[in-house]
């Protein structure tokens, strides 16, 4: 007989076995441990999914050939500002997609407008923003799903999908009464699910008159030839002395919109996740020291008959990253179950108005979750493991 | 299994060896410049009162602990001065163990409890499977080969702990009280074992007991008492 190096996996798969063999004996502590790494695992999730969400609404808003134009120093079309005359140079730019009635731009306005949501019944902000006809064209993942398009000229309004779900009122025929003006619902569109969904549009002539705005508009959205042709156009209108503007492309612009958001959410993500991965790792060393008391003459046996002291530790840090692994498997499908494609709105700061989104159960999130799992199931089998491999062998051969 | 070879020199060893604890600034001798040899195919009953030593000594021999002084020599190796490491290897290939409360896995049933210390060698499945097989038809439980410990007697449960002893062929079977736990009518049985792998199998056994009755059936018996030989009786 000899024993050598090659056992030694062998050594760590038989005791492993017998530990997950005993589980059903100590079922109350597995369980508790299964559990708090699920609920880390799924809150972690959770919360992370907002963001995710959120970023993808966001990202999902600008195609690689859509730029925005706003003038020079200002961070959102909230503070930006243009006259007529402006965007007029802004569309005679190089570098755009045409049609027959000429280059695919659309100068925008937009104003926010109080509307009382539909699972509170308390108001928040709603864009009402005025567009040209080009507009839809400008975002080409733009459908109308109900209704149909606004005539120009009159006070009619599309709505988007994520804006008609969150808020009450928006349905096609309804009309939405802001100050001594009504807008009737005409159409329901989408549009990729991005950030256009939330949004209310109208004439911009109308938007104009009705917020006596003049003839003053906000942003200007242009579709280039090709996403190549982004630098001619833009340089073409920042070296153009009678323009002061900054041009972004628009996936950019709201990448950059969504960043004070998202960072929070995950910031406080990572905070609570945290904080209950410490309550999930106290769990664990419960379990795991638990069972290594209950098994303190068993594990002494094997040290006894010869199995290693590496062999031992290493067994337990198996058994509890099953264990930890276990609930964290549960707790990403409990995640994916619960909040994959929860629609909620919330308000996007660099705005001031509402943004609806999904949540986003994304691979890259559930790899994050088993890969928290997997840290608390290490951190809680380590001291347990250790102390098991540490016993006298002698006396805890007579443990009770 | 293989009969050892007997060329005149003992097969344990104990020299001068000292065993103490450390409790605070108190020195607690357990066992004081003994000296022991066991000679190969013997049957050695240590026995004495509780805390006479016995069992310290028989886990010297057993690589479970070490002397703080002297030397422990089993089969020509000083095991005193092996690391933890070796000591686990050298376990898992000379020696064989008994115990008092079986020590069985409970969640494992008999003859995977008794295939355990196969794990530490290269035997293929098969060839531990025959081996397994062979120990329990040696104590007499092939029938209750499939049975977990929990639907077994303490008798046969301490069958099932002597098959696991004897499994390997290890060089030596130690056993720590194994009648402890049970009447006397399995206690017989288990001595009666005992008594037949020795006789028959030529195992070489060490056994520590405080039963006069189990001791009788060893071919020696060593006195232990405060961790000094008192005295020697050869049958």
């Amino acid at each position: 007989m000899q024993s050598g190096p090659l056992n030694w996996l062998s050594q760590v798969a038989a005791i492993t076995k017998f530990g997950l063999l005993s589980i059903p004996q100590r079922r109350g502590a597995v369980a508790a441990t299964i559990c708090g790494t699920a609920g880390v695992v799924t809150v972690f999730i959770g919360v992370l999914s907002i963001a995710a969400g959120f970023r993808r609404v966001m990202a999902s808003s600008g195609a690689p050939d859509a730029a925005i134009v706003l003038r020079s120093g200002a961070d959102s079309e909230m503070v930006s500002g243009f006259g007529r005359e402006e965007t007029r140079l802004i569309a005679d730019a190089p570098g755009l997609a045409r049609n027959a009635r000429g280059p695919l731009v659309s100068a925008e306005l937009f104003v926010i407008i109080n509307l009382p949501k539909r699972s509170t019944g308390t108001d928040a902000n709603v864009p009402l923003r005025g567009v040209e006809g080009a507009a839809a064209e400008v975002r080409e993942q733009l459908k109308i799903v109900s209704g149909r398009m606004f005539e120009p000229g009159k006070n009619e309004v599309i709505v988007g999908a994520g804006a008609a779900r969150e808020f009450a009122g928006l349905d096609v025929g309804a009309v939405v009464k802001v100050g001594r003006e009504s807008w009737p619902v005409v159409g329901i569109y989408t549009a990729n699910g991005g950030l256009a969904e939330s949004e209310m549009w109208t004439d911009a002539k109308v938007l104009q008159a009705a917020y006596q705005r003049g003839d003053s508009f906000q942003s200007v959205y242009a579709r280039l030839a090709s996403p190549g042709a982004f630098d001619q156009f833009k340089d073409a209108l920042t070296t153009n002395p009678r323009l002061n503007v900054k041009v972004q492309r628009v996936s950019d612009y709201y990448a950059e919109q969504s960043t004070m958001l998202a960072s929070l959410i995950t910031g406080l993500g990572v905070l609570i996740a945290a904080l209950m991965a410490v309550g999930a790792v106290f769990g664990a060393l419960n379990t795991m020291y638990s069972a290594v008391a209950a098994r303190t003459r068993e594990i002494a046996t094997l040290r006894a008959l010869g199995f290693g002291r590496g062999a031992v530790v290493l067994a337990l840090m198996v058994e509890s990253l099953v264990l930890a692994l276990g609930g964290g498997a549960i707790g990403a499908l409990a995640a994916y179950a619960v909040f994959n494609n929860f629609t909620a709105a919330t308000m996007n700061w660099q705005s001031f108005s509402q943004v609806t989104f999904a949540f986003a159960v994304t691979p890259a999130l559930l790899v994050q979750g088993v890969i928290w799992a997997t840290l608390i199931g290490l951190i809680g089998g380590l001291l347990p493991a250790v102390r098991a491999a540490r016993l006298p062998i002698a006396s805890a051969l007579r443990e009770l | 299994m293989s009969q050892p070879q007997s060329n005149g020199s003992p097969l344990v060893r104990i020299d001068g060896v000292e065993k103490y604890f450390q409790r605070g600034a108190e020195k607690i001798h357990v066992l004081a410049e003994l000296n022991l040899t066991v000679a190969p195919g013997e049957f050695l009953a240590l026995m004495g009162p509780s805390g006479s030593g016995k069992s310290t000594l028989l886990n010297l021999i057993g690589g479970l602990d070490r002397p703080t002084k002297g030397t422990v020599t089993v089969a020509g190796e000083r095991i005193d001065q092996l690391s933890d490491r070796q000591l686990a290897d050298w376990r898992a290939r000379h020696i064989g163990f008994v115990f008092q409360l079986y020590n069985l896995i409970p969640v494992l049933n008999a003859e995977r409890n008794v295939e355990l210390p196969l794990l530490l060698t290269h035997l293929t499945g098969a060839q531990r499977a025959k081996h397994v097989a062979a120990a329990l038809a040696l104590v007499g439980l092939s029938h209750r080969a499939k049975h977990f410990p929990r639907t077994m007697s303490g008798g046969e449960q301490q069958r099932v702990g002597i098959a696991r002893g004897i499994v390997t062929d290890p060089t030596l079977l130690l056993c720590d009280e194994p009648t402890g736990d049970l009447d006397r009518k399995a206690g017989d049985e288990i001595l009666d074992l005992l008594g037949a792998l020795n006789r028959e199998q030529g195992k070489t056994i060490v056994m520590v007991t405080h039963d006069p009755h189990a001791s009788a059936r060893a071919s020696r018996t060593v006195h232990l008492f405060k961790g000094q030989i008192t005295s020697e009786a050869v049958k």
